[in-house]
């Protein structure tokens, strides 16, 4: 097991190389002098040139791409252009809140989810099912900017009971919460009765009725349990994906998370932000893969057996 | 047939039907039988003969939908299973009558260990507690020969022949009345086969259990049972002693399937095999089911359903037997 968590980790490494080449190329290749922004607006064309050599920005791709891993390997990402502040030193400050947010809006999905899920593939073609699922599709469907600025426009605007956006006390995890957890929620739902009915088929599920085991106990131990592996695969990429930071939710809600710090650094063409976040999500997206894999074997025995 | 103890089970006029989208499945009509305690009897039959849904039937475990138990009566130890309400009929499954099924591969849960399987059915019958529980449930798996220290195994460490012993030791954790199998030993190899069969039949003994044995393999059920009842199209078409069915059956589907036995007393070159296929069960032909594969049919088959013939107190046949066979 040990054995396997290495591997898996040593594989991070070829990962994070492919994603560092792709982020730095294209922000290479992008438009927009970031001696410009640094200096602004008003800099002189030869405290310009001067900057601009001192950054190098004047070598050659490879010699720019070698020199920015060498220093990334060191932990080093640079400063922002934007606040002069350690790239990580303001992930870092910033990551707490999109990781509220997204276990907030995770653990919502699922105890909607879940249940939800269980209880159509149990009474399939009911009532109940026929409604959530419908319900469960317009949730996976809805836009998540749509969806927050209908929530903002009911709740802050027309009844005035929640903040519209910002940081702060439980009232402004609310509807952002809610924005993430609803589409969450509708693919967790869906994929639970799907793979709940395909369990409730299963041979063994017949030996525990037969058994004389509680319908209740049938479903939930028996059944659930086979069920789980799809359905914690689909919760850890929702996870994995809030984590990176649900970019237009956080725009919505002014979130002060990695989302929206994302969208800002791209917008003001701050590269080494852009490269140190690109770089730390796909870490935080790859570790929750990987924790999703070893979840896998205390789920079903047979796949502990294959991770040699 | 007359019990010289008590009748155990006894069924009546059992119909069974499954509504699918091309129409209704018929897949038991009017099946009665009796069961003597401590007897075994074979349910033999081809595939989609209706075996399976009869045990089913019996532990009320059809599925609902598209299946229901359409008519009939199912006497166990006096009682009609088919009017007990669903918390009784509860407690009945997997204490006084347990079943085995057809795959061990696919018919134990794949993430509770076998100790854990079992333990649960004695947890649930027997007033005993998660502890206790799990040490009768390491006490059957030395009964069936798996060492007792197995029970934190998974079913995926087994091999097909010790997952059929685990789930016979489930099946008879609770010492069982009735014990329904359902073809135990097709998914198993011929060596395996022998040692399950023998290991069934002993502890059969010891436990003084009856037993519903469902199977395609008349050699098994000379070996094994006491009465027999040959099942088509969802009907018995004959049923009675082993004696007398093995020696002198009189339906033209069982004389069929014996001819398509090869035999080691007889020189054969080729068997012979009963020709045409088993009606389909949404639409069974008028008069008797198996008429347009008889060798021996007359005029009235194709228009009369047979009645249940009495040949003997322990032989029945659903046969006119023509005397004058007109076609063929």
């Amino acid at each position: 097991m040990y054995k396997y968590i290495i591997k898996r980790l040593a594989l991070l490494l070829p990962v994070l190389i492919g994603v560092s080449f792709i982020v730095f190329t294209i922000m290479y290749f992008t438009p927009g002098d970031p001696a410009q922004i640094i200096l602004g607006e008003n800099a002189t064309e030869e405290a310009l040139a001067n900057l601009r050599e001192e950054m190098g920005l004047n070598d050659s791709f490879f010699v720019q791409y070698s020199r920015f891993i060498i220093n990334a390997v060191q932990g080093d990402f640079g400063r922002s252009y934007q606040s002069n502040r350690v790239v990580f030193d303001e992930i870092f400050s910033r990551f707490p809140a999109t990781l509220q947010l997204a276990g907030i809006g995770v653990l919502l999905s699922v105890l909607i989810g879940i249940p939800v899920g269980v209880i159509s593939a149990t009474k399939q073609y009911s009532f109940f099912d026929n409604t959530t699922m419908v319900f469960a599709l317009i949730g996976v469907s809805m836009p998540n900017f749509w969806q927050g600025l209908m929530l903002i426009m009911l709740f802050s605007v027309w009844l005035g009971i929640l903040p519209s956006g910002g940081y702060g006390d439980w009232t402004y995890f609310i509807l952002p919460a809610i924005t993430l957890g609803t589409s969450s929620a509708g693919s967790i739902a869906r994929m639970t009765r799907s793979s709940m009915l395909e369990v409730i088929r299963q041979d063994y599920i017949r030996t525990a009725r037969a058994k004389g085991v509680l319908e209740k106990n049938v479903v939930y131990k028996h059944a659930l349990k086979n069920a789980l592996i799809p359905i914690i695969t689909v919760v850890g990429l929702q996870f994995g994906y809030l984590l990176g930071g649900a970019v237009l939710t956080e725009t919505v809600f002014s979130w002060p998370g990695i989302g929206r710090l994302l969208v800002d650094s791209i917008k003001q063409k701050d590269t080494p932000m852009v490269q140190g976040l690109v770089v730390f999500i796909a870490v935080t997206f790859s570790i929750v893969n990987l924790c999703i894999d070893i979840l896998y074997s205390y789920v079903d025995p047979r796949i502990k057996s294959q991770y040699k | 047939m007359e019990c010289k103890h008590d009748n155990l089970l006894q069924i009546e006029d059992l119909s069974i039907q499954y509504k699918t989208g091309e129409g209704i499945v018929r897949a038991v009509n009017g099946v009665s039988f009796s069961l003597c305690k401590g007897q075994t009897m074979g349910l033999v039959g081809e595939t989609g003969a209706g075996k399976t849904t009869t045990a089913l039937g019996i532990l009320r475990l059809i599925p609902d939908p598209p299946g229901k138990i359409v008519g009939g009566k199912i006497y166990f130890n006096g009682e009609n299973l088919l009017q007990k309400p669903d918390g009784m009929m509860r407690l009945i499954r997997g204490s006084q009558i347990s079943m085995i099924f057809q795959d061990p591969m696919t018919s134990l849960n794949p993430v509770m260990t076998v100790g854990e399987q079992i333990a649960e059915v004695i947890e649930i019958h027997e007033a005993l507690g998660k502890k206790e529980s799990l040490e009768k449930a390491k006490k059957m798996l030395e009964m069936v020969g798996i060492p007792g220290s197995r029970h934190s195994d998974y079913p995926h460490q087994f091999s097909g022949g010790m997952k059929q012993r685990v789930v016979i030791a489930m099946a008879l954790a609770c010492d069982p009345q009735l014990l329904i199998a359902d073809e135990p030993t097709t998914a198993l190899d011929v060596t395996i086969q022998a040692q399950v069969l023998d290991m069934m039949n002993q502890l059969k003994k010891e436990l003084n259990t009856s037993m519903i044995l469902i199977t395609h393999d008349l050699g098994v059920v000379a070996e094994v049972c006491d009465t027999v009842a040959i099942m088509y199209a969802g009907e018995i078409v004959e049923y009675g002693s082993i004696q007398e069915i093995f020696e002198n059956p009189k339906h033209p589907y069982t004389i069929g399937l014996f001819q398509s036995l090869p035999s080691l007393d007889v020189d054969t070159d080729r068997l012979k095999p009963i020709s045409g296929m088993m009606p389909d069960p949404t639409n069974l032909p008028t008069g008797c089911a198996f008429h347009p594969r008889c060798s021996q049919r007359c005029e009235k088959c194709t228009s009369m359903a047979p009645p249940m013939v009495n040949l003997s107190e322990d032989h029945q046949v659903r046969c006119f037997l023509c005397e004058d066979v007109s076609e063929q």
